[in-house]
């Protein structure tokens, strides 16, 4: 059993979701293994943005546990689960549009350079000090996006290849162990995906469990060591690329049975 | 719009400083520096509802209510056990904060306009238990002989002298304010206000925020209120009631809930316009009110302090249409 937690980092079990009589989630039980990109796939509906909901602590499933480094997440807070190690970007850009491309990434180091409302009233020596660490963690982040020269902008004033990348520069700023993506790559063009491949893949490489739901099936084939398909809240097939490729349930669940 | 440079707080004061002297010397303007000790008073608590609105995006129709309870609890304990006035106004502070506390916990744990409702339905309360516990609050005849503020044996006995005192204590919560504004702590609020699931995903533990704000805008409408009470040395409960609740949110719409100034611009205007320039239309006075909140409501969204930055759009715009 110890052994198990220790290889896997996030551990969903009997995961039931149910809205009213829409029953959204269906013990799709899977395991995620530590520094790996897993990817979530299926058709619109198939309940992958409520499963990241979930994990997140947005809902409280109905009935099953999620565990991340082998402890349930039941009990905890969205906020305390990010403090926690799980960041997440979203599928509708979720962006402080009014705030700077600096101040966004600034946000996501909240958790990690705690400073008291007091402190920064009176502007304590502390307090100073904390929030040029803060710059200088989120500049260094905005390096590692490609975004360091629009640090000053406006969040809102970027193109949505960059708000994307900006929304996972801002989810690293939490340090998180896992990070959940919710479509990095839709609305993107040729190009802006093939960034936002290489981005997914280089902070993977820094040993950070990546989680993504994507619809865009180069970028998973290309990028994701594992797969979990699902269809109707149910998991239907699971495993590496290669296999899911040719796995006859997931072609039909895609095409129709006729194809 | 985040930056608050040091230039327009210093030029500010400069202003305050030397404002009672030029008052003095100019007669048809003599009385101002009475109505600048109520701007000042005023402004206490816009800021702190400023901050609420315009950062954390919560709306308070109950500040009345936490001014009239700072200025009771000083009242009271000046008055019937005759304790020391700035102990009483510290009493008030942890008094007006609990009760701030209570009523905004589970109020803000709730998405939507709850802490409207529960502070509309708390001001009113408030205001009848003014009117009504009459052995302790005096009832609607209100509360005389409340003493005067001193400082080390030093009477704050004129009007120039409040009116510095005052004024000292706007500056200091202005500077921890902007200082708060421009940390950690700001930019959280901002990210509250304009996604809260996606702050709640980076760390920010949104409903403490939300509290933590409203319980800040309370405890400076509890000073407000002492300060209040002991300049005037008599209240009564109409001073504290859901209008002036109103008339703050007009304060704050009409000079501009995004910034810090508007809080000021807007108490100062206000002010001004009921103690000074409204006296012509008596009862209509709201009237006058209500035209100011729709014209900015549907005008100037930003309220006054956002009309440079619309006119120079504006003319932008023009100049790329020519």
């Amino acid at each position: 059993m110890n052994d198990t937690t220790a290889e896997n980092i996030l551990e969903v079990q009997g995961v039931v979701m149910a809205f009213g009589g829409l029953m959204a989630l269906f013990k799709p039980d899977f395991k995620v293994k530590r520094g790996i990109i897993k990817a979530i796939i299926g058709p619109n509906g198939a309940g992958k943005t409520t499963l990241f909901n979930i994990i997140t602590g947005f809902f409280t499933p109905t009935e099953g546990t999620v565990r991340f480094k082998g402890r349930s997440i039941k009990k905890f807070k969205t906020h305390e689960i990010a403090a926690r190690g799980i960041s997440r970007t979203f599928q509708t850009v979720e962006l402080f549009g009014n705030m700077t491309v600096l101040e966004n990434v600034m946000l996501g180091c909240h958790t990690r350079v705690p400073t008291s409302f007091m402190a920064s009233g009176f502007r304590l020596p502390g307090a100073k000090r904390k929030e040029e660490e803060m710059r200088d963690r989120a500049l260094n982040i905005l390096k590692f996006i490609g975004l360091a020269d629009k640090f000053e902008e406006p969040a809102d004033n970027l193109p949505l290849g960059q708000q994307k990348m900006l929304e996972i520069g801002r989810a690293l700023a939490t340090e998180p162990e896992l990070i959940c993506l919710d479509e990095p790559a839709a609305g993107l063009n040729e190009t802006e995906t093939y960034v936002a491949s290489s981005l997914i893949k280089a902070i993977n490489a820094k040993g950070i469990t990546v989680l993504l739901v994507e619809h865009d099936m180069k970028v998973i084939m290309n990028i994701s060591d594992e797969i979990v398909v699902l269809n109707y809240g149910q998991k239907i097939a699971e495993g590496t690329p290669e296999a899911i490729r040719d796995n006859s349930t997931v072609i039909e669940a895609y095409l129709g049975s006729e194809a | 719009m985040l930056r608050i440079g040091k230039l327009p707080i210093a030029l500010f004061a400069g202003f305050i400083i030397i404002f009672p002297w030029v008052a003095g010397k100019v007669p048809a303007i003599g009385n101002y520096t009475d109505i600048m000790v109520f701007v000042g008073i005023y402004c206490l608590i816009t800021i702190g509802l400023g901050l609420l609105m315009g950062y954390a995006g919560q709306i308070s129709v109950g500040q009345a209510a936490f001014y009239g309870i700072g200025a009771y609890v000083s009242a009271i304990l000046t008055t019937r056990y005759g304790l020391n006035p700035w102990f009483c106004m510290f009493i008030a502070v942890l008094v007006t904060g609990t009760i701030a506390f209570l009523v905004g916990t589970p109020s803000l744990k709730l998405k939507g306009h709850y802490l409207a409702m529960a502070t509309l339905a708390f001001g009113i309360i408030v205001f009848i238990i003014f009117n009504e516990e009459i052995q302790w609050t005096g009832g609607p005849d209100g509360m005389a002989d409340i003493p005067g503020l001193s400082i080390f044996g030093f009477e704050l006995d004129s009007i120039e002298k409040y009116f510095y005192l005052v004024w000292g204590f706007v500056f200091v919560i202005l500077i921890f304010t902007i200082n708060v504004i421009q940390s950690d702590a700001g930019r959280a609020l901002r990210a509250i206000h304009t996604s809260e699931a996606a702050a709640n995903s980076m760390g920010v533990n949104v409903s403490k925020f939300k509290v933590l704000v409203f319980v800040y805008s309370a405890i400076l409408a509890s000073l407000a209120g002492s300060l209040y009470a002991h300049y005037l040395n008599f209240i009564n409960p109409s001073t504290f009631d859901l209008f002036f609740s109103i008339k703050l949110l007009i304060m704050i719409a009409l000079g501009g809930m995004y910034n810090i100034w508007g809080a000021i611009i807007g108490a100062g205007i206000i002010t001004f316009l009921s103690y000074e320039w409204l006296h012509y239309f008596e009862e209509f006075e709201v009237i006058v009110y209500g035209a100011i909140l729709l014209v900015v409501t549907i005008f100037l969204p930003n309220g006054l302090v956002g009309l440079p930055g619309m006119l120079k759009e504006l003319f932008v715009r023009q100049k790329s249409n020519e």
